[in-house]
């Protein structure tokens, strides 16, 4: 799935970046990385969203969040 | 601080670097004594900044960089810091790391290590660690990272600066330490293969184990600069696999260092709930504007009662001095009609620009500011703009040049350019005198409303603006937004502090330089004409200058020599404007309840039909038209282009016609 499937206070696991070379590296110096954790803090509808990555929030656009494949985190309690 | 440069003193040569809104301004000012501004969003600073400090004798040369997430090459602040840090002149780094978020930043704490120059570790921002319930274990992250010192500071509360400077001084004397990071044995065996061939074309070369592993990234800069044969030994980029060590390596670290992390849900998220809120993000910005600007009117005006009467004073009793000491009568009216009414005016309005000002202020050290780039995003990627782009205009309401400064931040020339065009269609404070003078004298009833008006104007025409050129590129809609959100903090009384001050001090040099020769010049042209000093200023070259606009200026309702003028000088600076209606209506403080009367009394006898719509055009025409001189050369500093810059004035001077002239028509049709 993509980030842009998620959902709301779940957790994700960072699959792959399919985005521009630039913006793949950027993403990468940022820490999100195949296998990083994120976590969904806020998002509206027509696809941008907030993430929590290593302790800090990014602001994404929909390109972004359509590009980068995550897949589900078993939940932590 | 010491002003005497003895030739025997010793520098030593000192970068601050750090990743953006970590603190690294904030810290520079603590150490050196500066007022450079610091805000709580990323990319404030945009260029290179040098001060200097002294610790135990030994004189220390500061720079502070931009803030950057990586020691590559992609944005102008990487460039910047990036050849900053890389200079052989600097001695030791301080690598200013935000505690809160110690992950992140130490992924350049580890490409910093790898240039091989001592590193200084300054972790700010512990009390927001605390804060949170969380623990650093400061014993064991020095071990992690090759034993350099790691000092914790506090920037803001000035803590710890002196163990941090003695640790510099320490530091530099020891000289770097051994890499920390070892990568797996294919990538190392193609390091060494580098390194050894970069130490034999560049047998002086400070730091090559950096320089052969950006060789393995395929960094463009480093290749282009060491055009060396590398095809054999890097046969792909690395990159990938480079960040991925340091990212499992630094997990390493954060494990074994940080406890108790994410005790507490931070108060940033439970603010983000509302304020980044899908549905009410927009109206919450518009309401926190409205807010500003309320303040902006109505506090301002409060308190500008005090400074009329201060002028009133100041002017009246100029004039008997100089009546009293018999001085000529043109010099008299230079100082009193040219020099007091035009640089007195604009001193008028200093309380509203003060109180903008302090709101924009605390709203840039909140850390709402990136929350807008966010919220906004949807309706910017429409016209073709990432929601980063409306960050330098909402602080062009401050004052276009940073702003224009601030589009650096965006990724692309092109995104840059287009927020360069519609910039100055935000309002900015040196339009604000004009919009208090114009609603004062012609909308009585509503002033506030007529100057919000304004602003909503200006701020609707930038986003159509930018959606017509958007059009005529097809450009797509864009949706590539991508931002760090600060944590919020409750605003820094010091901050805020030297944030208004600065810009008080450059609205009173302002007054003091441009707005002075300005004034003095429009008196001049008003009062000699060709045949030397005249009595009516309608013979005055300023007339006959004024008078070749009106046949352009008459369609948009502005048919009066005199907003010729007006209009002409505004472009040294738009609070110009209004000077020249003082000088021109020989009143000497058009902000006074008293100088209004006059300015509308002598203008509705000169001109009858001169009504509301005519100054709501008047302001309209000055809000859109070229802006100020300063401004035009910064777009031309920042674009590098005349060809752009000319274009971009063209632009506004065609669109400042065409919708005052629209509004004018459209308005006298309907008042009919």
């Amino acid at each position: 799935m993509t980030l842009y499937e998620t959902q709301k206070d779940q957790e994700y696991t960072v699959e792959g970046l399919y985005v521009e070379e630039a913006v793949t590296r950027r993403l990468q110096a940022l820490g999100l990385n195949d296998g990083t954790r994120i976590r969904v803090l806020n998002r509206k509808k027509h696809g941008a969203l907030i993430i929590q990555v290593r302790g800090t929030r990014l602001a994404l656009g929909r390109h972004l969040s359509t590009n980068i494949e995550v897949s589900e985190c078993p939940q932590k309690e | 601080m010491e002003k005497q440069h003895t030739p025997e003193k010793q520098y030593i040569h000192v970068a601050c670097v750090g990743n953006p809104n970590c603190g690294k301004t904030t810290l520079f000012n603590a150490l050196t004594g500066s007022r450079l501004k610091v805000a709580n969003w990323p990319g404030v600073t945009v260029e290179k900044v040098e001060g200097e400090t002294e610790y135990e004798g030994m004189g220390i040369k500061l720079v502070d960089t931009p803030g950057i997430y990586s020691l590559t090459c992609y944005t102008i602040e990487e460039k910047v810091t990036r050849s900053c840090v890389m200079d052989d002149d600097i001695d030791v780094i301080i690598n200013i790391v935000d505690a809160s978020a110690l992950e992140r930043n130490l992924y350049l704490t580890l490409q910093l290590l790898e240039l091989g120059k001592p590193v200084v570790l300054a972790l700010n921002m512990m009390d927001i660690v605390k804060e949170r319930g969380m623990e650093i274990d400061l014993h064991r992250l020095p071990e992690l990272l090759g034993g350099i010192p790691v000092v914790p500071v506090s920037a803001a509360k000035r803590a710890g600066l002196d163990i941090l400077l003695h640790a510099v001084i320490h530091h530099y004397e020891e000289g770097a330490e051994e890499y920390i990071l070892d990568y797996p044995q294919e990538i190392e065996d193609k390091i060494a293969k580098l390194s050894v061939m970069m130490q034999a074309h560049y047998p002086t070369h400070s730091s090559v184990r950096w320089h052969a592993i950006k060789l393995l990234e395929d960094d463009e800069e480093v290749r282009e600069e060491h055009p060396i044969q590398t095809a054999n030994v890097v046969e792909r980029s690395y990159e990938k696999e480079i960040i991925q060590c340091k990212y499992a390596y630094i997990e390493h670290v954060v494990a074994d260092t940080l406890f108790h992390r994410d005790q507490k849900a931070a108060t940033t998220d439970r603010a983000d709930r509302l304020l980044t809120h899908p549905v009410l993000g927009v109206p919450i910005f518009l309401l926190i504007m409205c807010l500003v600007f309320f303040l902006t009117f109505t506090v301002g005006d409060l308190l500008k009662g005090v400074f009329e009467q201060g002028l009133g004073i100041f002017s009246d009793s100029v004039s008997s001095l100089l009546t009293a000491m018999h001085v000529a009568g043109w010099l008299q009216s230079l100082v009193v009609d040219g020099i007091i009414a035009g640089v007195g005016g604009i001193l008028t309005f200093l309380p509203n620009i003060f109180i903008l000002f302090l709101a924009l202020a605390v709203l840039e050290d909140s850390g709402y500011m990136s929350r807008v780039a966010y919220v906004m995003d949807s309706i910017m990627g429409k016209v073709g703009l990432s929601g980063k782009a409306f960050l330098p205009m909402i602080l062009g309401f401050g004052c276009t040049v940073p702003a224009i400064m601030a589009t650096r931040a965006l990724e692309t020339e092109h995104d840059r350019r287009k927020t360069m065009i519609v910039t100055p269609f935000m309002s900015c404070s040196a339009r604000l005198p004009i919009y208090v003078l114009f609603s004062g004298m012609f909308f009585p009833d509503c002033p506030g409303l007529a100057a919000f008006s304004l602003y909503v104007a200006g701020m609707v025409i930038a986003i159509l603006s930018a959606m017509v050129i958007n059009r005529l590129e097809k450009g797509k809609t864009n949706d590539s937004l991508l931002i760090e959100l600060p944590e919020y903090k409750r605003p820094n009384a010091r901050t805020i502090r030297i944030y208004v001050l600065n810009k008080v001090r450059d609205y009173l040099s302002k007054a003091g330089t441009t707005i002075f020769l300005a004034s003095i010049a429009i008196w001049f042209v008003l009062n000699f004409g060709a045949g030397g000093m005249v009595e009516n200023p309608a013979d005055s070259f300023g007339a006959v200058i004024g008078r070749l606009l009106v046949p352009v200026l008459s369609p948009a309702g502005l048919g009066m020599w005199q907003i010729g003028v007006a209009l002409l000088s505004g472009i040294s600076a738009k609070e110009v404007v209004v000077s020249s209606f003082a000088v021109l209506f020989g009143v000497s403080n058009a902000n006074s309840a008293a100088g209004m009367e006059t300015i509308v009394a002598n203008v509705q006898a000169a001109y009858p039909g001169f009504g509301p719509l005519n100054a709501y055009c008047l302001m309209l025409f000055c809000l859109l038209y070229v802006p100020c001189v300063a401004t035009v050369a910064t777009v031309k500093k920042e674009s590098g282009s005349w060809a752009f810059t000319l274009k971009m004035i063209a632009f506004e001077l065609a669109l400042a016609w065409g919708v005052t002239t629209l509004v004018y028509q459209i308005g006298s049709l309907i008042l009919q």
